[in-house]
């Protein structure tokens, strides 16, 4: 019979340093006044660099666990990208235009306390407070495709509620045309709407934009989570919207304010190059974009350089349910 | 203002010594590069982390190509003179590595996508361009070729101050927006050809004084 196992060192609950004093373990040196010790410390971050930077990776974020039901209608069987891609291959300039940036520079990022507003042209006018955003609403997980204008494309496994569950509690009146999305504005908090070296010159901050029908289409979420857990920051924390039909520029990150408008609403990089980017932005395999080819892509998953995994783009991402959205345009005209 | 009387040199052995760093450098990291994109661990998109980096080491190469006849005069030295054309050819090698890449990787072989897309998008065309010409140069930088070509040689040579904003250009033109990692390698670049750009206007106002002069004479 196997031993059962003792521990050499016997440790209780008080012994266990609080969380927030280990989090913020440096800055409590630094302020209790030591002056030797927080000198030292500058100085050994500066020569030995590797060591603290490591030591900061596993401190990465851990989100929490979310309670979601799992419809079968979006449990599709393609090969998922798996977590860890999901989370270090990311467009969100607010922290920096490389991919892996925002990976590295979100990690302190707060979100808790948050606010989401809903305003603007409705009866009702919501806020939504950090708890909210998570208990609110049933969330429900979605396996979504998640094609980037770029000419790449993830499968995620999202976790959020519809749009269209939000926006009828807030109650948008009739003249409500259109739903425009903002995106926080906190230079202190991201680098990338300090300087435009580092956000890559966009007018922060970050604002999207969808025809009200486009918004209350059943396949329109809310993400607050991926992966069975609260998002990364890096992914959009706390919640995002996720437009599956659409470039993944739509799917604006970081959000505090929804607002219903009759005026069709300004969007961040349709504002930077119109020629580039339109308001719509659907899937198109029959439209390239001015400087590459959308009829193909290639899908991130596993397997390197070798890995055969371009693949043909479908029209609306392959949701062809929201074809009816856009039946008598011109989506060469409107993309 | 040269930074010494006496000219800096090094020592046969030195010198081999450096080439052969160099060679270990540039050889290394490509070979490395390749590896680790084949066996999935260069980060969560392989193919765009080795487009990105043999481009701007490419841009790095040529910079540091650029580089060497400033630091020449500024030692003084002969010395870096030595690695210019090793330094050169690698830039063709990473530029080249770019584009098989691009091919092989990103596009997959779909050939007819690959020839729409060189045709039509005109920053890869751009960049075709400046590959092309460092093909010329890269063919052409043997001894043997370089004096049975005289002076045509140094002329040809010379296509690589617009090779550089040519490389450069098609950086910028990659990027979603224009404030972005090229604008550092554009300030490097214009530090770099400031010495040449004043070189070439003061011979091109003593070109047309001289002109000028010689019209008054005939008058």
């Amino acid at each position: 019979m196997p031993k059962p196992f003792k521990p050499s060192v016997k440790l209780t609950d008080n012994d266990v340093t609080n969380e927030g004093v280990y989090m913020n373990r440096r800055s409590l040196l630094k302020s209790m006044g030591f002056v030797g010790a927080s000198t030292l410390l500058a100085k050994s971050a500066g020569a030995a660099g590797w060591f603290w930077e490591d030591d900061e990776e596993k401190e990465a974020f851990k989100g929490k666990a979310l309670e979601f039901s799992q419809p079968p209608k979006f449990q599709i069987t393609e090969t998922r990208t798996p977590e860890d891609k999901v989370t270090s291959y990311n467009n969100f300039y607010e922290f920096g235009t490389s991919k892996d940036a925002p990976a590295k520079n979100a990690n302190e990022f707060q979100t808790n306390p948050w606010t989401l507003k809903v305003d603007g042209m409705v009866k009702n006018p919501i806020e939504l407070d950090y708890d909210a955003l998570t208990k609110r609403f049933p969330l429900e997980e979605r396996i979504y495709r998640l094609r980037c204008v770029e000419a790449w494309s993830m499968v995620v496994p999202w976790i959020g509620f519809e749009l269209g569950a939000l926006l009828k509690q807030a109650d948008p009146l009739m003249s409500a045309k259109y739903v425009a999305f903002e995106t926080l504005y906190d230079p202190e908090q991201m680098p990338g709407q300090r300087s435009r070296f580092t956000g890559g010159g966009i007018d922060y901050p970050y604002v999207e934009g969808l025809r009200l029908d486009e918004a209350m289409h059943p396949l329109t979420l809310m993400s607050v989570g991926l992966y069975g857990k609260t998002l990364p920051p890096q992914n959009g924390a706390p919640i995002r919207l996720v437009v599956p039909w659409k470039y993944g520029f739509k799917s604006i990150k970081s959000i505090v304010r929804i607002r219903l408008t009759d005026k069709k609403p300004p969007t961040t990089w349709n504002r930077l190059a119109a020629n580039e980017y339109g308001f719509y932005a659907n899937v198109n395999p029959n439209v390239s974009h001015p400087r590459w080819s959308q009829a193909s892509e290639r899908r991130i998953t596993t397997g390197g350089l070798l890995a055969r995994n371009r693949i043909d783009t479908q029209m609306f991402n392959g949701y062809s349910e929201v074809a009816p959205l856009y039946k008598d345009m011109d989506l060469s005209r409107y993309y | 203002m040269p930074l010494r009387k006496k000219p800096f040199r090094l020592s046969v052995w030195q010198r081999r010594s450096l080439k052969g760093l160099i060679h270990l450098f540039a050889l290394g990291y490509i070979a490395w590069l390749f590896f680790a994109g084949v066996t999935d661990q260069l980060g969560p998109d392989p193919v765009n982390t080795l487009i990105n980096e043999t481009g701007i080491w490419a841009i790095h190469f040529l910079l540091l190509t650029l580089a060497l006849s400033p630091l020449a005069k500024w030692l003084p030295s002969p010395e870096p003179m030595q690695f210019r054309r090793m330094i050169g050819v690698y830039t063709f090698v990473y530029a080249f590595a770019h584009l098989l890449t691009y091919i092989v990787f990103e596009l997959q072989l779909d050939m007819a996508l690959v020839a729409s897309e060189i045709v039509s998008r005109p920053y890869i065309i751009v960049g075709m361009a400046a590959l092309l010409l460092l093909f010329a140069l890269t063919a052409t930088s043997f001894k043997r070729i370089q004096r049975n070509m005289g002076r045509k040689w140094q002329k040809l040579h010379n296509s690589i101050y617009l090779i550089l904003p040519l490389a450069l250009l098609h950086f910028s033109w990659s990027q979603k927006t224009f404030w972005q990692e090229p604008i550092w390698y554009w300030m490097i670049g214009l530090i770099l050809m400031s010495p040449r750009m004043k070189q070439w206007y003061v011979t091109y106002q003593k070109k047309s004084q001289k002109k000028s002069r010689d019209k008054n004479a005939v008058a």
